[in-house]
């Protein structure tokens, strides 16, 4: 019972940042049907951020965490939305998978070359310290994780639901060109989306380098969770992509402990599989009114 | 169809152009510069680098400039073997890498056709014993560092059954393999055989499973990433089993990732930057100051190969690729000959390499060598 | 416009300048010294890639789907091939069961996909990516694992070996021939007209009454079936396999292959496997940065271009018409308003 307790809070701190994660990648498809084969990416870059902050100017690693989410809206935010997905936008969403593909591809390399082909020590933002309750060993760390996760998860929901500019972008989400005719600035919503996209995966990467460590290809195994969660938990829903990334984290630890630790990585693509196939809008999703 | 034809056929034309003469000799580096093998290559180009910097300032090999020309194999066999087909093409002197067991056995046939020596890096036990007379070591083969941790298991750590957790790519098959085959001959029970991912982050489930085993040590065999994430996880968990390893995880690398969850530690060191030999250290501190990184064992080995070929081209007295795959068997190249070579060191007529070798822990954060262990062959 | 009779003419100038690429000409007072050893395995290599691709094209161009698996079709055919032949087999035999094995796993991946909705196909082909990554890594008893099946012998044709390389490229162009005639066959019957007229609109398509699912199910069996193949002839190639050329990266490429060299036009495929393969010889200037520049190439190209390479060259080429694939048309779903 303490094992399954053990794996069961590991899971849930590695899912919740699957689900960082996966709730980007849901916003954005909501709002412009880009799916983007560069989240994992995406989530690996804002440590670089941070970690040029601090080798390279010296700065302390508060600041370089500031820099790091600001950073990414620019980059990841901004610049993604106006250099790769606006140009594209037009031509459905092929070309831009295939471009997001070719992204994934010049943000890996890109740090390789520039920063460093070696995983990078990362500090944490939380004291190392272990705590034992009833036999099971709870880092500090895995508390905060779970704790800023839920924290920044909620501060999304609230955003969403009860503000001016949320429910804006929820209606841009459902459906843009009734949204547009009620006055909703369609274009900023979607801009809005990228931004908080962008501040996830700086949250994200934050929180998972320090167990991580740092490393270029961090994305490749980041990115297919966040995939795979986003797409158990339903394609179309904020929620489903938190449930489907916490479901993610401990479907594979208990795999990997009572199934196979060769085949771990297949129990979550099986989940995949069977809720396409039985429940193809997801745990969470509504079914779609739209073809997709 | 008729226009790719034409492009192809352009490509065809650029591809059978003649190379331009060099004054210089270029030996072509057949590595991992991308996907799975990045940093092992990566290593591997910067301590080669490194060498042929050093050899060209002190006059080059034979009075010759040497050029090391990088190919990444994009940790792909495929690719591999076009790439050393390629270089084989220019009739180098001979070819380095690549580091990937795999891609190694894809292109061994390729050097032994051409009769051109293969310095390479990977380490699966198999590759020298496919016949092939011009491949070569840079380090240990699992077929010799796998007996000495054999052995360490027995005498020292007295163990009687031992659980092996290893990463599930060539590397750590190949080890784990070949450490099970060791333990069965030593009638050592392998209480639990664990596969890891390369890259795997959370070894929650795993250290649970080792508890579980109940064996009086456990192997590791991982790289060094998932070498500190596995001890931090132990060390979470208490796992208060003595943890043994062979090269990687007493490295100064995994102490730096691990912070004190590496202490107490133990296990075989083959060449490594930490090793107490001061040789060693200095080339150590010469990587860290021209690249701003501390070195794994890749490192050393691209840096030695080049030393390798410059004492084999002199023992040979020419550039000429079938007498220096010849110089180098039987070759004992001495540090006060060759300081680059960093330890003196046999390649036998297989291309095995022999040399002495290390038992150690780490203490406080440091590695501690506490034995060294002596060449196989006198 | 370019008549009927020069396009033939063209296409066969090609193919003889392909069958004579690795031959000294020089001897015949034409200075063109043949390609070596190096120039002709990776030629070989390109016509194989471009077999795979022109499966991806005829699941993504034609058909309309997509497919992110198509290396794990690659490495079906690689292993059945490479077991086959290992175990005694004649390499022609292997060669089929590659191709059936494929196209075999292909119905049984596409039919429940395609029954639930059309592009939830790109997901599960994404898991099975995977999965068979998978298999072919832990299976060691069958696959070698990550260790991976060496000394692959290369086939024997009427008791001559084709050992040599320039033998064995000439093998791989002939079977990419016939490979490449069939699938222009295959897009110019009615059955290949089904597809298209499927991409362009499914609902009309349906109400003319084209059986959807089935038609779009064998289009992506039949695409699988090419990656078999193509597997089939890459094992031999290399005469090394492990699981690495067939996991879910390469697959990705797959697909930027096709789009970049022009999805839904016949010669995409090529020039898209030739971009992909040659394209590190072109830039190796660059040294390490080689994939940065493709990056970049591939996100401008996508951004200006999004038809790929053909697509740019027919823009070019305003003269020439070609009832290929509607330029406008959007790939994959229907763009937002």
């Amino acid at each position: 019972m303490a094992d399954f307790l053990q794996l069961l809070i590991s899971g849930l701190a590695t899912g919740a940042i699957y689900a960082l994660a996966a709730i980007g990648f849901t916003l954005l498809w909501q709002t412009s049907q880009t799916i983007n084969f560069a989240q994992g990416e995406f989530v690996m870059l804002p440590a670089f951020f941070a970690l040029v902050a601090m080798t390279w100017l010296g700065l302390p690693f508060a600041v370089a965490v500031v820099i790091a989410i600001v950073c990414s809206m620019l980059v990841l935010g901004l610049m993604f939305k106006v250099v790769v997905v606006q140009p594209l936008i037009k031509q459905g969403v092929l070309p831009l998978v295939i471009s997001t593909i070719a992204l994934s591809v010049l943000l890996k390399e890109g740090v390789k070359d520039v920063y460093s082909a070696e995983a990078q020590p990362f500090p944490t933002l939380f004291p190392d310290v272990t705590l034992s309750v009833a036999g099971v060993a709870v880092s500090l760390a895995q508390v905060g994780v779970l704790v800023v996760a839920f924290g920044t998860i909620v501060a999304l929901q609230w955003f969403l639901g009860a503000t001016r500019i949320g429910r804006q972008m929820q209606a841009t989400a459902q459906n843009p060109t009734v949204a547009r005719i009620l006055g909703v600035p369609v274009e900023r919503m979607i801009l809005y989306t990228f931004l908080i996209n962008a501040v996830l995966a700086a949250m994200a990467s934050i929180l998972i380098s320090p167990i991580y460590l740092a490393k270029f290809s961090n994305g490749e195994s980041l990115g297919l969770a966040a995939f795979v969660a986003a797409i158990v938990g339903g394609f179309n829903q904020v929620r489903g992509a938190i449930v489907g990334g916490l479901l993610i984290g401990v479907v594979d630890n208990l795999a990997a402990a009572y199934v196979s630790t060769s085949y771990r990585q297949a129990v979550p693509l099986i989940l995949l599989v069977a809720i396409i196939l039985f429940r193809p809008q997801g745990l969470l999703g509504r079914r779609e009114e739209r073809a997709v | 169809m008729k226009r790719a034809t034409l492009l192809g056929l352009a490509f065809a034309l650029g591809l059978a152009m003649p190379v331009m003469a060099q004054d210089t000799i270029k030996i072509p580096n057949i590595i991992e510069l991308s996907g799975g093998g990045a940093t092992v290559g990566n290593n591997w180009k910067n301590g080669s680098q490194l060498a042929a910097e050093e050899i060209n300032a002190a006059g080059g090999i034979l009075g010759k400039k040497i050029r090391l020309e990088f190919v990444d194999t994009a940790s792909d066999p495929g690719k591999a073997r076009a790439a050393v087909q390629r270089a084989l093409d220019e009739e180098p002197i001979a070819i380095f890498g690549p580091i990937y067991s795999g891609s190694v056995s894809a292109t061994l046939k390729l050097t032994a056709d051409a009769e051109t020596a293969q310095i390479m890096g990977g380490e699966a036990a198999n590759l020298t014993a496919q016949g092939s007379k011009y491949l070569f070591r840079t380090s240990f083969g699992q077929n010799v560092s796998m007996p000495k941790i054999a052995n360490y298991l027995r005498d020292e750590v007295k163990a009687k059954s031992v659980a092996v957790v290893y990463v599930n790519n060539d590397f750590g098959k190949g080890g784990r393999d070949a450490i099970i085959k060791e333990l069965k001959e030593r009638n050592i029970a392998v209480a639990a055989d664990l596969s890891t991912e390369a890259g795997q982050a959370d070894f929650a489930a795993d250290v649970i499973k080792l508890k579980g085993a109940n064996a009086d040590a456990i192997f590791v065999y991982l790289n060094e990433e998932e070498s500190a994430r596995f001890l931090r996880e132990a060390k979470k968990q208490g796992l208060n089993r003595p943890l043994i390893g062979e090269t990687t995880l007493l490295g100064q690398k995994v102490i730096d990732l691990a912070g004190d969850a590496a202490d107490g530690v133990k296990g075989h060191v083959g060449l490594t930057v930490d090793a107490p030999i001061p040789a060693i250290q200095e080339f150590g501190r010469k990587f860290q100051a021209r690249y701003n990184y501390k070195p794994d064992h890749n490192g050393v080995k691209g840096y030695i190969a080049v030393y390798m070929l410059k004492a084999a081209a002199e023992k040979a007295g020419k550039l000429q690729p079938k007498a220096i795959a010849a110089a180098l068997h039987g070759l004992t190249i001495t540090p006060d000959k060759t300081p680059g070579i960093l330890i003196e060191a046999t390649w036998d007529d297989t291309g095995e390499i022999d040399r002495i070798s290390f038992l150690g822990e780490v203490k406080d954060g440091k590695q501690v060598i506490t034995q060294i262990l002596p060449k196989l062959k006198k | 416009m370019i008549s009927p009779r020069l396009a033939w003419l063209l296409v066969a100038l090609g193919a003889l300048m392909l069958v004579l690429a690795p031959i000294d000409l020089t001897g015949i007072g034409i200075p063109y010294p043949g390609l070596k050893r190096y120039g002709t395995y990776i030629m070989t290599l390109w016509l194989v890639t471009a077999i795979a691709a022109m499966g991806v094209n005829l699941i993504v161009g034609y058909a309309g789907l997509e497919t992110l698996a198509q290396a794990a079709f690659v490495g079906i055919g690689a292993y059945v091939t490479a077991l086959m032949v290992k175990a005694g087999w004649p390499f022609g035999l292997a060669f089929l069961a590659s191709g059936v094995a494929a196209f075999a796993v292909g119905i049984m991946l596409g039919f429940p996909a395609l029954r639930v909705r059309k592009h939830y196909l790109a997901f599960v082909t994404l898991a099975f990516s995977v999965l068979a990554w998978l298999v072919f890594r832990n299976e060691q008893w069958l696959t070698g694992g990550v260790m991976g099946i060496g000394d692959i012998s290369r086939p024997t044709l009427f008791g001559h070996t084709l050992r040599r390389h320039v033998d064995f490229y000439w093998f791989v162009l002939a079977i990419t021939a016939v490979l490449t005639f069939a699938l222009w066959w295959i897009i110019r019957s009615p059955w290949g007209r089904a597809f298209t007229a499927l991409r362009e609109n499914p609902i009309r398509a349906e109400s003319l009454g084209v059986d959807v699912r089935l038609y779009t199910l064998l289009a992506f069996a039949i695409g699988s079936a090419y990656g078999g193949l193509a597997g089939s002839l890459y094992a031999p190639l290399v005469e090394f396999i492990d699981p690495n050329p067939f996991a879910l990266g390469p697959s990705l490429l797959f697909m930027l292959m096709v789009v970049v060299g022009g999805a839904g036009r016949f010669a995409g495929p090529f020039v898209g496997a030739a971009v992909a393969v040659l394209l590190p010889e072109w830039l190796r200037f660059a040294e390490g940065f080689y994939l940065l520049i493709y990056a970049v190439l591939v996100m401008t190209m996508m951004a200006f271009c999004p038809t790929g390479i053909m697509g740019l060259a027919e823009r070019l080429l305003p003269a020439r018409r070609r009832p290929t694939a509607a330029a406008t048309a959007p790939l994959l779903g229907e763009a937002k308003p």
